[in-house]
């Protein structure tokens, strides 16, 4: 179930400003695809292109061609709403629902689309969401209590698990680690590892030792120049990426050496 | 790196420095006092000449000591401190008197059968009540509620959620603020020339006192209701439409239900504010003596109105002007309770319906 994603020739704009420009990827399925590069350069811009999120902000379009498996997210006819239900999508701050439970913030993507769950599937849902959020053992006694109470990391993982609760095909994640600790940012790349086996997951990360660990793919976006929209470098299986980069900047940002 | 402040431009550093007991502004007030009732006395200046005096005193005895005794920064912060608390004696002194003069002139008035009579056939100084114009004003207040609570809420959600920045958006904005000053004997009158214009001169009605109201309340909810959607993060529109939940589904069940403690607050003041309203209801709705509960057709008596001819009827000395009075300030009362328990259960429902954080 889980599907691959072709991207040909993405440009990306907020209003006039252009800021990602000519995208060409092929992002496989069953594996975990790493973005990085240096802030401003379009990460988040790009990923959120991917579920038809970047049109949320006013003003915000596409052009080019992006298609889930073989279906033209971007095509005539097709509801963005529909989309983001293929793909799901954890984001960089934690964000769970201040007026639900823990247990109804889980659930929050099936109740919100008014389906209907017998009690004992809910059950089910959400037991297997937050155990594959490795969130489980620790809130299993207080899932009534509300979701704003628990601490940032676990917060985070309540929204991973609160995306895994309706199945995506694909998962992005936008930093899903830059608050969290050590401990909890383990627990979250070894639910990356175990979600790669049903998923497509794309992570952008600040964390070179992450991507590499993670990753099986990954791509480097950087500016031309100050001032001139971002663009995917280069895109590479991430054992090549981190020992023989084909481009010089690459090799340049990954050791350190950037700016 | 070498170069560091001069050190001369710094005064010489010290922990510690002089200060007064703390029992001082205990001992100015005292001596203030003291001022104040000898230069009453003295120029038999009254109880105003006291308060000035004691007042201005305290304000400038404190902090001349202080900047003897200790130093500039304090001397100023105990003035600052005196002004804040001066001028928030002078904001509370006329809220306060007004509730006392409400009291002391209305609670002896209230009891079961006040509450429970109507003026019909009630002459010269019998028992009458307010039963009819608490429940006409219980009719026009629901009324101009169900109208204006809907209309305002959703346009406010338009605003925040559909409109943001286009043209349209902007204009409403724009009426809306105008609303917000459209006088209330304005609102009275075009609700008036509303009723003329479709039933014929000379209508009144009690629904076109809540259509009047409802002109009152529209803005006051729409601007309250925006502002407490404006308050709502993106972060969590965001999150909802991730996970595929359509706009409407998101406006419905996550934007409202966060925003939900600070709109049932804002259209509680909204209510709150238009209940004591008096010249559209006088225009429209009229005074009768017994109880009307037909909103559609003839005079219907409510609080402000009755207050208002009561106390018309209640100059002189004559017995009936006399009891006419009391009726007035009992029922005036009556509608403060009302305001102040509106308000009461604003902040009550707020607690209840605020975002539970759950530490
Ligand atoms: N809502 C927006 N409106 C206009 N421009 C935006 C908006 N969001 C981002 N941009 C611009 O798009 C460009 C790319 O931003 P983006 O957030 O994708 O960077 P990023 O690579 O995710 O950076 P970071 O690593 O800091 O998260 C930047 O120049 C930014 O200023
Ligand atoms: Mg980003």
């Amino acid at each position: 179930m889980a599907k691959s994603i072709d991207v040909s020739g993405l440009n990306i704009y907020y209003g006039d400003f252009l800021a990602v420009q000519d995208v060409n990827v092929t992002i496989k399925a069953r594996a975990v695809t790493a973005l990085i590069g240096p802030s401003g350069c379009g990460k988040s811009t790009f990923l959120r292109t991917l579920n038809r999120m970047h049109e949320v902000i006013p003003g915000a379009r596409v052009e080019g061609d992006v298609v889930l498996g073989s279906d033209a997210i971007y095509g005539p006819n097709v509801d963005p709403v529909e989309v983001r239900r293929t793909v799901g999508m954890v984001f960089q701050r934690p964000n769970p629902f201040p007026t639900m439970s823990i247990y109804e913030n889980v659930l929050a993507g099936n109740r919100l689309n008014n389906r209907k769950l017998k009690k004992a599937d809910a059950d089910a849902i959400v037991e297997k969401a937050l155990s594959g959020a490795n969130l489980w053992s620790e809130v299993k006694d207080r899932l009534n209590k509300p979701g704003m109470g628990l601490s940032g990391g676990q917060q985070q993982r309540l929204c991973i698990a609160r995306a895994i609760a309706v199945e995506p095909q694909v998962l992005l994640m936008d930093e899903p680690c830059s608050a969290l600790d050590p401990i909890s940012t383990a627990a979250v790349e070894d639910l990356i590892h175990e979600l790669k086996t049903d998923y497509t997951i794309v992570i952008v990360t600040h964390n070179m030792q992450q991507a590499a660990r993670v990753s099986e793919y990954t791509g480097f976006f950087n500016l031309k120049a100050a001032g001139q929209p971002g663009h995917l470098v280069e895109f590479n299986k991430t054992s090549k990426m981190f020992s023989t980069p084909e481009q010089e900047s690459t090799e340049a940002y990954i050791s350190g050496r950037f700016g | 790196m070498s170069s560091t402040f001069p050190s001369s431009t710094l005064p010489p550093r010290s922990l510690t420095a002089n200060a007064l007991p703390r029992w001082a502004p205990l001992l100015v007030a005292v001596v203030s006092a003291g001022l104040g009732v000898l230069a009453s006395v003295l120029f038999s200046w009254g109880v105003a000449g006291l308060v000035l005096v004691a007042g201005s005193a305290m304000l400038l005895l404190l902090p001349l000591w202080s900047a003897v005794v200790e130093n500039g920064r304090k001397a100023k912060d105990r003035l600052m401190t005196g002004l804040v608390w001066s001028t928030l004696a002078v904001a509370l002194l006329p809220l306060v008197s007004l509730l006392w003069k409400v009291i002391s002139k209305g609670a002896p008035q209230i009891n079961g059968d006040f509450l429970t009579y109507t003026m019909r056939n009630v002459i010269l100084a019998q028992q009458g009540g307010i039963y009819h114009a608490l429940i006409g004003t219980l009719l026009v207040t629901v009324m101009a509620g169900i109208i204006s609570i809907p209309i305002g809420i959703f346009c406010a959600i338009y605003l925040i959620e559909y409109g943001a920045g286009s043209r349209l958006a902007q204009a409403i904005t724009f009426l809306v603020d105008v609303m917000t000053g459209i006088p209330s004997i304005v609102a009275g009158l075009f609700a008036y020339a509303l009723l003329v214009a479709l039933l014929g001169p000379g209508t009144q009605m009690a629904f076109g006192g809540a259509i009047a109201l409802s002109l009152l309340m529209i803005p006051v909810v729409v601007r309250s209701t925006e502002e407490m959607l404006k308050l709502v993060p993106n972060d969590l529109r965001e999150a909802a439409y991730a996970l595929g939940v359509p706009k409407w589904r998101t406006i419905a069940k996550v934007v409202l239900p966060t925003a939900l403690s600070g709109i049932i607050t804002g259209v509680t003041l909204a209510i709150a504010r238009v209940i004591g309203e008096t010249a559209p209801l006088v225009i429209i709705c009229g005074m009768t003596d017994g109880v009307n509960t037909n909103p559609f057709s003839q005079a219907m008596a409510t609080l402000p109105v009755f207050i208002y001819s009561t106390f018309q009827e209640g100059t002189g000395t004559s017995v009936s002007a006399i009891a006419n009075a009391d009726r007035a300030w009992g029922a005036a009362l009556v509608l403060i309770v009302i305001v102040m328990a509106l308000n009461l259960l604003a902040r009550f429902i707020g607690k209840i319906f605020a975002p539970k954080t759950g530490r």
